[in-house]
């Protein structure tokens, strides 16, 4: 059951991953790096069932936490060429 | 033995949720299309993926963690994809016509 479900995230990351290589702009990489990582989360929650680890579910946890992050930092860079940009109203110093 | 036939539903569900939306997301046409299969995986996938664990795991921490993981996904799913679609339309990228509201527009 959890093989199953494992297989077909994995195939789920494939599809992504070639989406993220062909993906014409830079958004549709984004988009599909984001989307990998949610996919990422959710196999690393279904393979510490797999294999009976409970402790897998804090490096899901923490994996969902750091991939929110970081796809909002590349669209910030994406958007103001730089990630220590001061924002529009000066307001995020 | 009903909750594993529950959860063996419900995790197949997720999984064919998940395969579909990155179906969707290699074979939609522009960028903004491809906003909505991204986001199918995120909540659907993701929902059924995580109740069908919850159900095999006892009422315990693991439980606890799994709800963590599903609330925050549902949290932050919304948000990035709106951060992404907000930032690709301040980058000018012009979503999808079909072929006759190109011709007007004078696009190729």
């Amino acid at each position: 059951m959890f093989t199953i479900t494992a297989f077909a995230i994995l195939v789920a990351l494939g599809i992504a991953l070639a989406r993220a290589f062909a993906g014409p702009t830079v958004f549709d990489r984004i988009l599909a790096v984001n989307s990998v990582g949610t996919k990422t989360v959710l196999l690393i929650a279904v393979l510490g069932f797999l294999t009976d680890r409970p402790e897998f579910l804090d490096i899901a946890i923490v994996y969902a936490l750091i991939n929110f992050i970081g796809v909002v930092a590349v669209l910030k860079y994406v958007k103001y060429g730089d990630v220590a940009h001061p924002g529009e109203d000066g307001s995020a110093g | 033995m009903v909750l594993d036939v529950l959860s063996w539903v419900l995790l197949l569900a997720g999984a064919a949720f998940v395969v579909i939306g990155a179906f969707g997301m290699w074979r939609l046409p522009d960028f903004y299309t491809r906003l909505h299969p991204a986001g199918l995986t995120d909540t659907m996938g993701a929902g059924l993926i995580l109740l069908g664990l919850l159900l095999q795991s006892e009422a315990g921490l693991v439980a606890i963690k799994l709800l963590i993981i599903a609330v925050f996904l549902l949290f932050t799913s919304p948000t990035t994809g709106h951060a992404t679609a907000r930032a690709a339309l301040a980058a000018g990228l012009r979503p999808w016509q079909a072929k006759e509201n190109r011709k007007e527009q004078g696009e190729t």
